[in-house]
Parts: C-alpha cells; structure tokens; sequence
C-alpha cells in the first residue's frame, strides 16, 4: 500500500475528470484551499466532498489523501471549483524555484515554531 | 462557513483557520530507512498517505485513452503535519530516494524549504543518488543517521561522512526516528542550516 506501483485507474481519473487531462499548476500542494460557498444539489460529488472538506483551510495534498485520488485529478477539480468562485486558494509565499531561499524572516518564524512545538 | 454540523468526530483536526502560508519538507531516502517512523514522530496528524500518476509525457491523465490507457505510473507518498503557529503549517513529505522516482520528487517537491536525506548505515549506498541529486538541484539539506538496534558496525559520523563523500558544510547528525523529541532536532537541524544560508545570501550584495 505505502509502496509505489505501477497500476492506477485510468477509467476512474477519466471518469472523474471528464476526460481532462491538464491539471492547473497554480495549485502547489501545499496551497491552502477555503470553501466560499456550500455544495449544492446535482454537483459532481468530488466537488462537493471539496467543498465540506474546505470549510476550514485544507492543503490541496490532504484533500487528495482524503478523496483518495492522485493530485493531478484533485488539481483538476479545483480549477473547476476555483473557475466557478467556489473557492478561494491561500498559496505559499515560500521560493517557487528548487534553487532560491526562503527569506531569513520566513525560517526564523519556522525555527521559532519548531522549537515551540 | 464556519457550522460545525457536519463535521463527524472522525473527522481530521482542521486547520486554524487563519492558517495562509503551506510550507515544504521533504524527508528522502530508502525503502525501510525510517520516513514514515520520522513523520509520524512528528506530526500534529497520522500520516497520510496519496499519490501522484504520471505519464511519459510527465502529465496526469492520460489524454489519449481513458479507456485502453498506455500505463500510467502510480507512485504513493505519505505526508504528516505540523502547525508552527497559526499562520503557517509546514508539511512534511517522505519521498522514496531511489533513482526510478525522482521525476515525482522534481514535480512535486519545488519550492520546498530543504530535505533531509535518512541514511542507514547498513545500506548505505541507497543514500548515494539522493545526495547528488540534491547537490545538483542545489536544494539544500541535512544528512540524518537514523541508527537501528541492529547497527552493529556503528560507524562514527566521521566514517559515515566520508563514506558518502559529504561536504563539511552539510550537517550530519544521528537520530532515532522513532522519538520526537529526535524527529524534532533533525527538523530544527535542518531550518537552523538553510538560517544561515539564508542570512549569508542576504549579507552577500
Ligand atoms: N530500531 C529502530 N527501528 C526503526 C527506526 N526507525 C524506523 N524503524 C523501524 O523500521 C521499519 C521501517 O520504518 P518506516 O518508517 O516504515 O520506513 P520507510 O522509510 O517509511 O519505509 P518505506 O516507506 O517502506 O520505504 C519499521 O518497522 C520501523 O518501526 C529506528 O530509529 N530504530
Ligand atoms: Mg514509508
């Protein structure tokens, strides 16, 4: 279960996604996903089960960790949700590139946290 | 939206919802080396556990099929968190280090505060690719030796940094991953290093 393998379920994701297959890459996964609105009745229910799930703030991986399906799908679905005014998305501040670093402001505000904990 | 009605007791902790900045950490190494035990030693939350399917082509679905598809790859990964205050949530990623998934850590993992690369001083090499990679992306980490009961050798630090022909400026320190007190002080290691880094940067015009 934890292993990586080599199956997936492409009908599922088709199904799901309505055939799309370009996920929104504004969504990082750890972007902050917060519901403005309630499901309403005849929404797809991933968008729904979003919705509920975002009444507080989510990280769009615990969305996919909760929906059980892959980030790429769940990317999808928000772009739905986001097009739609549905939902707003909190992004990280943090350097987008692997090379750059954060501000020495942002990690003393972490290490204070950590040493909090 | 702030009814509680819904909300079952199994249901997990929410964020605060002043919760804005998502942050990164990625825990790196090989089968069995202890990513999970670190995470979940650490985390507010049980680990979680979601995947990523790629393609080739290094997108999502496959656009071609849905129904007669090319294989896709699956790779699972699992996540714990911690809330530093009420602000800011770092989430911790254990990612397997073997050279086969870094396409999944170089999509997933930009923009990642740093890493830690877990060693195991029995299988040492796994750690090898890890190391290099890291370098070349210039991301910065910390090596932590997570030091098993049956570790008979019991290498020095020193040893081991030879070993896997590490630079002074990496930290490298040992840990239990199964205490958080431990799984703290990695972390700790770990922001203390990309601190400094961070101030040089910002010394340096
Ligand atoms: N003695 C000892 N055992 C440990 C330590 N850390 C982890 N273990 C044990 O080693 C085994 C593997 O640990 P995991 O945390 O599942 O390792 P992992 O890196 O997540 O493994 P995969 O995800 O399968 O690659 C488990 O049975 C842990 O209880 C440690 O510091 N000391
Ligand atoms: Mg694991």
């Amino acid at each position: 279960m934890r292993r990586p393998v080599d199956t997936g379920d492409p009908d599922r994701l088709y199904t799901v996604t309505g055939g799309r297959s370009r996920a929104d890459d504004d969504f990082d996964l750890v972007t902050l996903v917060v519901s403005e609105s309630e499901p309403t009745a005849g929404m797809q229910s991933e968008h729904a089960r979003i919705l509920d799930l975002c009444r507080h703030p989510t990280a769009v991986v615990e969305i996919a960790a909760e929906l059980k399906l892959p980030i790429t799908v769940v990317r999808i679905l928000l772009g739905d949700l986001l097009a739609m005014g549905r939902i707003t998305a909190r992004h990280p501040r943090a350097a987008q590139s692997l090379a750059s670093l954060p501000d020495s402001a942002l990690l003393k505000e972490v290490l204070h946290g950590l040493r909090n904990l | 939206m702030g009814s509680a009605i819904s909300e079952l007791p199994s249901r997990r902790t929410p964020l605060a919802d002043a919760a804005e900045t998502g942050l990164k950490i990625v825990i790196v190494g090989g089968f069995g080396v202890g990513k999970t035990t670190l995470v979940r030693s650490v985390s507010e939350i049980r680990p979680l556990n979601t995947e990523e399917v790629m393609t080739q082509a290094g997108v999502g679905v496959d656009e071609t099929s849905g129904v007669a598809a090319k294989t896709t790859t699956t790779v699972a990964f699992d996540f714990g968190r911690i809330s530093l205050n009420e602000r800011m949530v770092l989430y911790l990623f254990g990612a397997p280090g073997q050279e086969r998934f870094w396409f999944l850590w170089d999509r997933l993992f930009s923009g990642t505060l740093g890493a830690v690369v877990l060693v195991d001083t029995r299988r040492m090499d796994d750690s090898w690719y890890a190391i290099d990679r890291l370098e070349h992306h210039r991301t910065p980490f910390v090596v932590a030796v997570n030091r098993f009961d049956d570790d008979t050798a019991g290498y020095s630090l020193d040893e081991i940094r030879q070993a896997l022909a590490l630079p002074e400026r990496v930290p490298l320190i040992d840990c239990d991953a199964r205490l958080r007190q431990s799984g703290k002080d990695v972390l700790i290691t770990l922001v203390d290093h990309l601190y400094e880094l961070a101030m040089a940067q910002e010394m340096t015009p």
